[in-house]
């Protein structure tokens, strides 16, 4: 790896500064994706800003009739979080299986929405629930969050603090992992809104984190795996690569949204 | 270069290192901890797992700099001297090894779980492996031994 500057700094309104003084720089939020990248020379930031030392960003809580996730709480913290776990219980469920022990005890949850991996399984649940994304200086909704394939929008000099969620009547999330390496061939995430709005978001695309808008509506007609019968996802919208063709992981997708509507169903009991 | 302080097995430890450091390289560049072994390099493998403050990590993909402050616990930190602990009796009565290269991950990974209430049954402690990969034994062994070893542990913690 490359040698650059490292920075921890205390507080936002530094971590600010040191992203606007003209120095290529990443921000470190576990590092579970960033250092493997930089091991291998495909990022060489010229400082790496660790964000470990903010306690602001660490915070869960409810505010104003939603759960606050602090940007840099840990899969594993939030997958034991009892706040998540009575909020969406099926979120801390998918957090618990990302990746494994080790990988979760380090990755966040803001540095997984930040780098938009296709294959993540926050930006499928986040998207799904429709939840807002906190910055340092505005609100995103997560349609407009996700701007493509390992792209968000955010601004280069802009700082992710957290995400903002309703509690849904319902939300379940499935993936099928490619078994050697474990990262997700597809995953679906389903949720049913307060307002009976349902959304349907797709992993493992070509372009990043999509919504299944045709799911969405049979769904809102009838919530039960039944009402998918016959509905087909797009092979366009799909990633191929050599683990498995858009063809395989647009069926894939298709079997996973009927499973994850039982499934959200069953939690619900 | 960054100042570093931390613990390694109970010893306070002051270094000066490049930023660039990983928590692997310090353990067995700097520290002379061979046990924590470089298997993929790529956080696949878990053969680099320690424990940072009670946690299981995979010490390929920390920078040493992510754990300045913290409590890390190598292997060779596991046993009390002279002996073994109870994993270590566990992995050997049950085969759970054949050329070693894992094991130290393992048996990290292994220690962290009494902390983390996993059942100690196959099912769970498989699901609680899937970061560490072996590709000697076909795992049975190591299930076993952990089962067995976490089993101990409990009895142990509840005797002390």
């Amino acid at each position: 790896m490359h040698d650059f500057e490292y920075c921890r700094p205390g507080s936002v309104t530094e971590v600010l500064a040191l992203l606007r003084d003209g120095i290529d720089a990443k921000l470190l939020a576990g590092g579970q994706s960033l250092l493997a990248a930089m091991k291998l020379g495909l990022m060489a930031p010229a400082r790496l800003i660790d964000l470990g030392g903010i306690a602001a960003l660490r915070e869960c809580r409810e505010q104003g009739g939603r759960l606050l996730l602090g940007a840099m709480q840990t899969h594993r913290e939030l997958a034991a979080s009892a706040a998540l776990g009575a909020w969406v219980p099926g979120l801390a469920t998918m957090a618990g299986h990302i990746a494994d022990a080790q990988v979760r005890a380090m990755g966040t949850v803001g540095g997984s929405v930040a780098n938009a991996d296709p294959a993540a399984c926050w930006p499928a649940g986040l998207l799904a629930l429709d939840a807002s994304f906190a910055t340092d200086r505005r609100e995103l909704a997560a349609d407009d969050f996700f701007t493509g394939f390992f792209s968000t929008a955010l601004e280069p000099d802009e700082l992710l603090c957290g995400l903002r969620l309703r509690r849904p009547r319902r939300f379940a999330y499935l993936k099928i992992e490619q078994p050697a390496s474990r990262f997700a061939l597809v995953g679906v995430a389903v949720a049913q809104l307060d307002d009976g709005a349902v959304r349907v978001a797709v992993s493992g695309t070509a372009q990043g984190v999509q919504r299944l808008p045709a799911f969405e509506a049979a769904l809102v007609r009838r919530f039960e795996p039944a009402a998918l019968q016959g509905l087909r996802v797009d092979q366009d919208l799909m990633a191929g690569d050599l683990h498995a063709g858009p063809d395989y992981r647009a069926h894939l997708a298709a079997v996973l949204a009927r499973r994850v509507v039982h499934q959200a169903l069953e939690m619900a009991r | 270069m960054p100042r570093l302080t931390l613990t390694v097995n109970g010893q306070a430890q002051d270094l000066d290192l490049p930023a660039n450091t990983l928590l692997l390289d310090l353990l067995r560049e700097h520290l002379d901890l061979s046990g924590s072994h470089r298997g993929c390099d790529t956080a696949q493998c878990g053969a680099c797992t320690v424990l940072l403050d009670g946690r299981a990590v995979k010490a390929c993909n920390l920078l040493a700099q992510q754990a300045n402050g913290a409590a890390v616990q190598t292997v060779e930190g596991l046993a009390p001297a002279g002996g073994w602990h109870p994993l270590q009796r566990a992995l050997s009565r049950h085969h759970g090894l054949q050329c070693g290269f894992c094991t130290p991950g393992m048996l990290m990974r292994a220690c962290a779980m009494a902390q983390e209430s996993v059942p100690a049954e196959p099912g769970p402690v498989s699901a609680a492996l899937t970061g560490n990969l072996c590709r000697c034994t076909g795992y049975e062994g190591i299930v076993s031994a952990v089962c067995e070893g976490l089993a101990e542990m409990r009895e142990g913690a509840d005797h002390a």
